[in-house]
């Protein structure tokens, strides 16, 4: 178990380096540092003086070097288009696309969970065709068209729901700010949260589904039958207990790929996050803020990767005997 | 399998009857079988046709300055009050022709999703297949950095590359190539699942005997590789690139919604829809909604014939 962690700790140590390496490039290579800085009027002398100030004639490894230290410190610098650090920029965004992101992954578990759990027990009712259809719906369409018609229907129809912002928020001890604790700040959170679940909570339930599909089948589930256990402690005691690790990996998984996947979701309800942030910065060549962030996304993705690894090796006795080694 | 790389074969290596042998073959069978795959076919081929066509089927020229006129603006569809014959679907805030501009934007939606497919398509197999033919250092470099980009979702890794390209291109520059960079930025999202899949069924035809065969009379690796492993391995390749098509119709659409894909000057169905998103408020919902409906009937209906496909193909389904 200890060597299988340090193994995935080394791959995903390497994974940051690549992708820190990508970053750098792009923040040493794409446009000139200096001139973002300084004035058109600014005199060659006054450039080569920040230039070195700046350290950006020193070798690149020692260059890449100190992106690296500087990274693991949170120091990106400060934003060519805003003017402020981006580290704070991020850290006033990060609440709101974390709310979101968690928010969503609730509901896809809370909703996802239950319909795989129905159309895997009833396939042929009319309720789960309809439930399929709207899951194939949920995979074709488009997040930020989903999200286009939800605000049609929800804001512009009936007036029901707020379509763009998150609302009154509350600060919590100056680090965090939340919606969830006010009335606007609640309804504000309904659609962007459907819109980025809808995705994942099909995915959720075609696996319980599949998963109940093929458990169902087994021998065991046959003779709890034949012991004659209710059909509650045989659908839910037996069955479903044993779809869930495959359920909390996907899950798992998915929770970098929502983060990742609320750019969409921000632009379309203009909700104040990192990815509008990192939008915005996209379309003004932002390189700090654009750099800052892919180290974020990546750092999460293997952060939730690794932790998923580790828990699956502990959830799953056949992995920890038929030899943990990948 | 076999009946579809006779399919992919040029005309010319073809004995006669070929219509016959499509006929009978097992994948013409399962598409007759299935209401679902041919609606989605008819659908799929008319819309196709539709945008190659546009040129000639729009009532309207959208992008001829002299002939479109800011009077027209803004008219609803033309069965609900206030519309006017002439636009069917209604008009835009420039006058534009609802309808002729999802035509022309269909067209530019498409030509983006070959194209990046094609690409994607292109890098994948080819790395692919040399990481499964060479093997040893050169394949775990490929496979590592297959690994790294399968960590990030596709979207961001276009939305980095469109960044990039603008910090190098400039903004004046960007406005030519854009098209371009989407292919591009979105080709390179995808190419990893090719690559993988390629690669895999490289090492199992790698160790069968024609291989065997042809590396004895002497034929340099790459001869082996594109003219002999190649066609053997393209049936599971063909069903990714169906359903990645429909995958990068909506990542181009995506991007162009965001602001970052195609501007509004030649738009296609994203940037449409974004056009129309400004005015979902003021009551015009069918600046927004027809493009938006039309994008999702296109990859609804590419990904109902790539899960078609991709049963069809899979012997373990038969």
């Amino acid at each position: 178990m200890l060597a299988f962690a340090i193994r995935r700790l080394i791959q995903a140590i390497g994974v940051m380096l690549v992708v820190a390496m990508i970053s750098f490039v792009m923040f040493r290579f794409v446009g000139d540092p200096v001139s973002q800085l300084v004035g058109n009027d600014t005199p060659p002398a006054e450039r080569a003086q920040l230039r070195k100030e700046l350290g950006l004639d020193d070798p690149i490894y020692v260059q890449f070097a100190r992106f690296v230290d500087k990274a693991a410190h949170f120091d990106f610098g400060i934003s060519y288009q805003i003017k402020q650090p981006v580290s704070t920029l991020i850290a006033q965004r990060l609440p709101a696309t974390l709310e979101l992101s968690i928010v969503s992954a609730i509901l896809a578990l809370v909703v996802g969970m239950p319909m795989g759990v129905y159309t895997g027990l009833y396939p042929h009712s009319w309720l789960s065709r309809l439930f399929l259809a709207i899951s194939l719906a949920g995979i074709s369409l488009p997040t930020f068209l989903i999200g286009i018609l939800l605000i049609f229907i929800f804001s512009v129809n009936f007036g029901m729901l707020p379509s763009f912002g998150r609302g009154d928020v509350v600060s919590l001890g100056g680090y965090w700010t939340t919606g969830l604790l006010t009335r606007t700040g609640l309804q504000s959170i309904i659609l962007p949260s459907i819109t980025l679940g809808l995705f994942q909570m099909t995915l959720i339930m075609r696996l319980v589904r599949g998963e109940m599909l093929e458990v169902l089948r087994t021998d065991y589930i046959k003779f709890a039958r034949a012991r004659g256990l209710s059909r509650r402690a045989i659908n839910f005691g037996h069955a479903l207990k044993n779809t869930l690790v495959p359920v909390i990996t996907i899950t798992g998984l998915q929770l970098g790929s929502i983060i990742a996947f609320s750019i969409i979701t921000e632009t379309v309800f203009q909700w104040p996050g990192m990815g509008l942030l990192f939008l915005q910065a996209v379309q003004n060549v932002d390189i700090p803020i654009m750099a800052a962030y892919l180290l974020l996304i990546a750092f999460l993705f293997t952060l939730i990767n690794f932790i998923v690894d580790l828990l699956y090796v502990a959830v799953d006795p056949r992995i920890r005997i038929g030899g943990a080694k990948a | 399998m076999s009946e579809l790389t006779e399919m992919v074969e040029t005309p010319a290596d073809v004995p006669p009857g070929l219509a016959r042998r499509v006929i009978d073959s097992d994948l013409f069978y399962s598409f007759r079988r299935s209401p679902l795959t041919m609606v989605a076919a008819l659908v799929t081929v008319i819309l196709v046709l539709a945008a190659l066509l546009a040129p000639w089927i729009a009532p309207h020229d959208p992008f001829d300055p002299a002939k479109i006129s800011i009077m027209d603006s803004l008219y609803p569809p033309v069965w609900s009050d206030g519309g006017q014959s002439g636009f069917l679907l209604g008009t835009d805030n420039q006058g534009r022709d609802v309808f002729s501009t999802i035509l022309y934007g269909m067209r530019i939606s498409l030509a983006v999703g070959f194209a990046s497919v094609v690409l994607a398509l292109f890098i994948g197999v080819t790395l692919g297949l040399i990481a499964g033919y060479v093997g040893g250092a050169v394949d775990s470099i490929i496979m590592r950095v297959a690994d790294v980009q399968l960590t990030f979702p596709a979207i961001l890794t276009a939305l980095i590359i469109d960044g990039v390209a603008r910090g190098i291109a400039g903004p004046r520059a960007y406005e030519d190539i854009v098209f371009w960079v989407l292919v591009l930025s979105i080709g390179l999202s995808f190419w990893v699942q090719y690559a993988r899949t390629v690669r895999g069924s490289v090492l199992v035809e790698a160790n069968k005997e024609y291989v065997l065969a042809a590396r004895l009379i002497g034929l340099r690796p790459a001869t082996i590789m594109f003219r002999h492993v190649l066609p053997n391995v393209l049936g599971p390749v063909l069903v990714i690139a169906t359903i990645n098509l429909a995958l990068a119709i909506i990542t181009e659409a995506t991007l162009s919604f965001l602001g970052v894909g195609i501007p509004p000057t030649q738009p296609s169905l994203g940037t449409l829809i974004r056009i129309g998103d400004d005015f979902l408020f003021s009551g015009e919902w069918w600046i927004t909604i027809f493009p938006g409906a039309t994008l999702a009937l296109l990859a609804l209906a590419v990904n109902l014939l790539g899960d078609w496909l991709r049963d069809a193909l899979n012997p373990k389904l038969r």
